[in-house]
């Protein structure tokens, strides 16, 4: 391996990670502006212009609280699950294909950290992964809430991740491929989105990325007016911080792999006739692909602040009598669509 | 290979510690752990998809469970019952079994050469899911049979029996 590859990928994992924490961080502002904005008022204005230091100030205020790990709590546990939350959310974007190719002199550099064939399996097991940080870290807290909020997000993400996983398949059936990096070159332009041959498995997805992102209308697991604030009461200073990072963070990730796998990621109408160098067109792409991803924030943004949150019987209900037959028959129709397809046209 | 070794270490030691270890809680995070290196040796052995799929289904959903079902356990030193002789025995007995094949099967150990496989990406996506479906097409039709006649019963079982008035 020859260092200048390495030096490339080290300089491409710290430029999305500090991204993603940017993003994550802003997401706490815009969140609070968002929901100013549906409830007309102001939201944070006091921080700089437009209370644009707002989410240092929170930063901060979280690092100089106390910390505090109560005296019954299983203590290597107790650390181990906000450190799990946000390890998991961060390597999720390890395969998420930010652009095309830039070339510096003779050098191409790949905007993808790792292009695996497997990626979207890889993403899935990620989020697979990050429901053990809030099941340690709430049965770890030694409180019955925190252990019925770690039990709900366990049962809620095992139970949406199926239906996803349907949704997704259907998707693999029209790309023929796992590889992410793949899957968004075959998008180019505007028609060849897979959002206009998957609108129902799209859909599906969507639904389900809100149930592991927890996510109002599926926030159960730290439901305040039922368990306190669930997995984590018992959680204080930057071990909370740890815990909403992580989940802004997914945010940002789900809404990057909903616009990669969907919308064509970094693809834009008319990329290829308006006569643009290949750098060009790689810099407005990795543009527009954020353009996606934040609409897409604010999409998580606007349903949290329009639904009420649902009861727990009516999200199982939700995600094992609704979305996993209609995933199963949306497999079976763009099956027998493909098939259609390849015997008479 | 001296990855593989040290990988192959770290299953051993941590399959141990997951035996050893008091604590249920312990015991299942350290199985998570030999899970996880068992998906290293996937990937040693080219096999990404397996890799993944072992990632996704034993780490992210069954032990999930496991942990799920002990946590509302909730055992600990005052609750756990009491185990008899008769359960010691028979472990002592089984063990003594898997001991006696071990060994058994150590004596007759010839170490092979080497293989080199005809098609190293065999591992992939796209080669596995050929394979299956041409050449070990009706042994993969039955395992699906097989999980499908599980999944009915355990719909089954968790469904409320009518109430008799």
């Amino acid at each position: 391996m020859e260092l200048a590859f390495v030096i490339e990928k080290f300089v491409l994992v710290t430029i999305v990670f500090v991204i993603s924490l940017v993003v994550a961080m802003y997401s706490t502002l815009a969140e609070r502006k968002v929901a100013g904005f549906m409830q007309d008022r102001f939201g944070p204005d006091r921080a700089g212009p437009f209370g644009i230091l707002q989410p240092l100030c929170d930063g901060g205020k979280f690092f100089f609280k106390e910390e505090i790990i109560p005296a019954g709590a299983h203590k290597p546990l107790f650390i181990l699950g906000p450190t799990i939350a946000i390890i998991t959310a961060c390597i999720g974007s390890a395969v998420i294909p930010w652009g095309q190719s830039l070339t510096i002199g003779d050098r191409i550099i790949e905007l993808q950290v790792t292009d695996i064939n497997v990626g979207v399996l890889y993403i899935f097991g990620v989020v697979a992964l990050g429901v053990y940080g809030i099941m340690l870290g709430g049965w770890a807290s030694n409180n019955k809430f925190s252990l019925m909020g770690a039990v709900r997000a366990a049962s809620q993400s095992i139970s949406y991740e199926l239906a996803m996983g349907l949704s997704l398949i259907a998707l693999l059936m029209v790309t023929q491929s796992l590889s992410l990096r793949e899957i968004v070159a075959q998008q180019s332009g505007f028609v060849n989105w897979n959002i206009w041959v998957q609108p129902l498995g799209f859909l599906i997805f969507l639904v389900c990325a809100f149930a592991e992102c927890n996510r109002v209308p599926f926030d159960l697991p730290e439901c305040e007016t039922e368990l306190i604030g669930g997995y984590n009461v018992e959680y204080s200073s930057m071990k909370l911080g740890l815990y909403m990072f992580s989940e802004y963070i997914n945010m940002f990730v789900s809404s990057a792999l909903m616009s990669a796998l969907y919308f064509g990621g970094y693809n834009f109408p008319f990329m290829y006739d308006l006569g643009l160098s290949q750098n060009w067109i790689t810099i407005i792409g990795v543009i527009v692909f954020f353009v996606k991803i934040f609409a897409f924030i604010f999409f998580f943004m606007w349903i949290r602040w329009t639904l009420p949150r649902f009861r727990y019987d009516q999200l199982m209900n939700l995600g094992w009598k609704m979305l996993i037959p209609l995933a199963i028959a949306n497999i079976v129709l763009t099956g027998v669509i493909t098939i259609i397809k390849d015997t008479f046209f | 290979m001296s990855v593989f070794y040290f990988v192959a270490f770290l299953s051993i030691f941590f399959a141990l510690m997951t035996i050893f270890t008091k604590n249920p809680v312990h015991s299942v995070l350290y199985l998570v752990i030999t899970f996880f290196t068992f998906t290293v040796h996937y990937i040693l052995l080219n096999a990404q998809f397996l890799a993944v799929v072992n990632f996704i289904v034993y780490m992210g959903a069954i032990m999930v469970l496991f942990l799920f079902v002990l946590m509302l356990l909730n055992l600990n030193k005052d609750t756990e019952p009491l185990k008899s002789n008769l359960v010691k025995l028979m472990g002592v007995i089984a063990g003594a079994c898997l001991l006696l094949t071990v060994g058994g099967s150590l004596r007759v150990l010839e170490i092979s050469q080497p293989i080199v496989m005809k098609n190293p990406d065999i591992g992939l996506v796209g080669n596995l899911g050929k394979v299956l479906f041409s050449d070990f097409l009706l042994p993969f039709e039955i395992s699906s049979i097989l999980l499908l006649t599980a999944m009915v019963g355990a719909v089954l079982l968790a469904k409320n029996e009518p109430k008799k008035a």
